[in-house]
C-alpha cells in the first residue's frame, strides 16, 4: 500500500507554500512514497519507554550583556531586499479591499 | 607550490621566502586553469584574495607575529555568509545575495590571516550527496571528471584535490564533509557538535549541522580546526569549553604509535551494505592500525541500522521550518508580485520557481512528518531512535576510545546514475549518519583505492573528543600515506 497518496502531496506542497506543477506532482508523488515507506523502518525499534533527543547538547536560553553592540545599518539591512519602501520591506498585499 | 600543505605555505610565507600574494595568485592561476573542467567554484574573489594577502605581507614586512595559517588560501562552501561576496548555498533563491555581515567562521578565518579565494559548489542548502542538486550544475571529480565528488560539499573536496586551495570550509550535517573527503582522496573533518559556530551558517538542519575543516593532509585540517573552533556567544548551541588539542594530537598520531588506544569495530557497520573494494582497504587499515600497536575489539551498535531512517525524518523536518523564511520578502528572489497577486500567492511561486527537487522532497516530507496525525509515528519516534543510538555510542566509548568504520559505503559513483531514484543517494551517508545524530565528532582520511578511486577511512570519537581522532586518523596517513589523482 503506498504511504502517501498525489493528493496528499499536493496539499502538503500547498501547506509548504510551493506552487508545483501537475507534472512535478507525478514524479513526487511516487519518490515520496519509496522514501517514507523507507523511513517509516524507524517503527521497528520498541522505544515507547525512551525520552526524545532533539539536541545533543543541553538547550539553554542564551542572553547577553545589555550593553550596546554595533548592527546593521536600515541599509545595509534592506540591501538584499526583493522590494523596499522607507526603510521597510515592501510585501504584496495582504488584505483585500473589503477587509 | 600549489601542491604544498598549508603547514608548509604557513612557514614559507611567515619567514618570507615567498609572499601571501604570490601564493594566492598561484592558486587563482590554477583555479583560472582547471576549473571550467572541476566546476568547485560558483564565485572567485580575485580583488578580496589578492586584498587579503597584501594585509598579510604588509604585516608580516612590519614585524607582526602571525598565526601558522596567515597568508595561506582557502575556499569556503557557498553556504556561510561572507560579506559583500556573493552567498547563494547552491540556489537560485538566492542568486545575486550579498549578505551584509560576515558568519563567525568567516571572521575567524580572516582574522587568522587566510586568503579567502571563493565560495564553493555544493548540493542546494547542502542537501544531497553528489553536488548534483547544486542549482548552478554539478562539481566533477578531480579523479574521474566523469564521476560525482560527493555532496553536498563537493566542491569544498574538489577544489583541495585539484590543488585550487590547500584548505577548505565544509558543513557536515548527514556527512557532508566526509563523505566529499572519502570519494576525492582528501581529508575531511566533522567536529563536535556547538565546538563550531553556527552563526552566519545558513540553516538546513540546526540540531545537526556543524561546520569544519578540509584539507589534503591530517596536520592541516587540525590547523584549520583550531583556527574556526571555540565558543561563539551568537550561537546558543556553541559549547562553552576549551577546544581539544587537536594540533597536538595529529603530531602526536604522526609519530605511529598507538600503543595503548583502543580502536572499536562497528560489528553493523563491518559486514554488508559497502562494496568489495571498500571493505578490503578498511580492513587492511585496520590491520595497519593494530600493527602500529593499538588494541583493536568488536562492538555492537544494534540502533546504527536505524540512523539513516530516523535521520531522513529529523533533517527534512527541521528543514521544512528553516527554510520557512526563504518566502520573497527579506532577501533573494521574488517572483509574481505584480499588484494583482497576493502575498501567499507570491511567496508560493517564489518558493517554485527559487527552489530545486532535492529541496521541495524534503520539504514536503519534513511537512508530512511533523503534521499532527504522523507526528508520533514519525519525527516522534525519530527522535526516540536518536536517543538509542546516542546511547549505543555512549556505551560503547565505555569499551574503546575510538570507532572506525568505512566513510562511506561505495567510491565516487558516475553523474547522473543516481539522481533519479533519491532514496539510492541517501545510502551514500549510511556510516556516516549516526556521528551527526549522536553530534560527537568524526573524520575521514584516504586509506587505499578500489578501482582506482579512493577509500575513506572514518574514526568516530566522543563527544568534545575531537583531538583523538586527530591521533587515529594522522596515524592512519602515516602507515598508509597520502593520494594524488591524476593530472588534470
Amino acid at each position: 500500500m503506498a504511504a502517501i497518496s498525489r493528493e496528499e502531496v499536493a496539499h502538503l506542497a500547498h501547506l509548504s507554500r510551493l506552487a508545483v506543477t501537475e507534472q512535478e506532482l507525478d514524479v513526487f508523488a511516487g519518490q515520496l512514497d519509496v522514501i517514507l515507506q523507507a523511513v517509516a523502518r524507524v517503527g521497528e525499534v520498541a522505544a515507547a519507554d525512551i525520552p526524545p533527543t532533539s539536541h545533543s547538547v543541553p538547550l539553554v536560553n542564551v542572553l547577553r550583556e545589555d550593553v550596546e553592540q554595533p548592527c546593521l545599518t536600515p541599509a545595509e539591512a534592506l540591501s538584499g531586499a526583493p522590494d523596499a519602501y522607507e526603510d521597510r520591506f515592501r510585501v504584496p498585499r495582504i488584505l483585500s479591499e473589503e477587509e | 607550490m600549489i601542491k604544498k600543505t598549508a603547514a608548509e605555505l604557513g612557514t614559507l610565507i611567515a619567514n618570507r621566502e615567498v609572499s601571501a600574494v604570490e601564493v594566492a595568485r598561484e592558486h587563482l592561476d590554477r583555479i583560472a586553469a582547471v576549473d571550467d573542467r572541476v566546476h568547485a567554484f560558483l564565485h572567485v574573489d580575485t580583488e578580496g584574495a589578492l586584498a587579503a594577502a597584501e594585509a598579510v605581507d604588509a604585516k608580516i614586512a612590519a614585524g607582526e607575529k602571525l598565526g601558522p595559517l596567515a597568508g595561506v588560501p582557502i575556499a569556503v562552501k557557498d553556504v556561510l555568509a561572507t560579506r559583500g561576496v556573493p552567498t547563494t548555498a547552491g540556489s537560485k533563491i538566492l542568486e545575486g545575495w550579498r549578505p551584509p555581515y560576515d558568519a563567525t567562521l568567516v571572521e575567524r578565518l580572516r582574522a587568522a590571516g587566510t586568503v579567502m579565494l571563493g565560495k564553493t559548489n555544493m548540493d542546494e542548502f547542502a542537501m544531497g550527496s553528489s553536488t548534483e542538486y547544486s542549482a548552478y550544475g554539478p562539481t566533477f571529480n578531480p579523479w574521474d571528471l566523469a564521476r560525482i565528488p560527493g555532496g553536498s560539499g563537493g566542491g569544498s573536496a574538489a577544489a583541495l584535490a585539484a590543488y585550487e586551495a590547500p584548505l577548505s570550509i565544509g558543513t557536515d550535517t548527514g556527512g557532508s564533509i566526509r563523505q566529499p573527503g572519502a570519494v576525492t582522496g582528501t581529508v575531511g573533518a566533522k567536529p563536535t557538535y556547538g565546538g563550531t559556530s553556527r552563526y552566519g551558517l545558513l540553516a538546513f538542519s540546526s540540531s545537526l549541522d556543524t561546520p569544519g575543516p578540509c584539507a589534503r593532509t591530517v596536520e592541516d585540517t587540525a590547523l584549520l580546526h583550531a583556527v574556526i573552533a571555540g565558543h561563539d556567544q551568537r550561537d546558543s548551541t556553541s559549547i562553552d569549553a576549551p577546544v581539544p588539542d587537536v594540533v597536538g594530537a595529529a603530531r602526536l598520531g604522526a609519530t605511529g604509535d598507538l600503543t595503548g588506544v583502543k580502536v572499536g569495530l562497528v560489528r553493523e557497520f563491518s559486514g554488508e551494505g559497502a562494496e568489495p573494494g571498500v571493505m578490503s582497504a578498511f580492513r587492511e587499515t585496520v590491520e595497519a592500525l593494530t600493527k602500529l600497536g593499538a588494541e583493536v575489539v568488536e562492538v555492537s551498535c544494534p540502533h546504527f541500522l536505524y540512523a539513516l531512517p530516523a535521520y531522513y525524518l529529523i533533517a527534512p523536518s527541521e528543514c521544512s521550518s528553516n527554510l520557512a523564511r526563504y518566502d520573497g520578502v527579506r532577501f533573494g528572489l521574488r517572483v509574481g508580485d505584480d499588484g494583482n497577486r497576493s502575498l501567499e500567492e507570491v511567496m508560493s511561486a517564489t518558493r517554485e520557481a527559487g527552489f530545486g527537487p532535492e529541496v521541495k522532497r524534503r520539504i514536503i516530507i519534513g511537512t508530512y512528518a511533523l503534521s499532527s496525525g504522523y507526528y508520533d509515528a514519525y519525527y516522534g519516534q525519530a527522535q526516540k531512535v536518536r536517543t538509542l543510538i546516542t546511547r549505543d555510542f555512549t556505551a560503547a566509548f565505555e569499551q574503546v576510545d575510538v570507532l572506525v568504520s568505512p566513510t562511506t559505503p561505495f567510491v565516487a559513483f558516475e553523474l547522473g546514475s543516481r539522481t533519479s531514484d533519491p532514496y539510492q543517494m541517501y545510502l551514500a551517508d549510511l556510516f556516516t549518519i549516526p556521528t551527526n545524530l549522536y553530534g560527537g565528532p568524526a573524520i575521514s582520511v584516504p586509506c587505499g583505492l578500489s578501482e582506482g578511486l579512493p577509500v575513506g577511512f572514518q574514526v568516530m570519537a566522543p563527544i568534545l573528543g575531537d583531538d583523538r581522532m586527530y591521533r587515529v586518523a594522522a596515524a592512519v596517513e602515516s602507515a598508509v600515506g597520502t593520494f594524488a589523482p591524476p593530472a588534470l
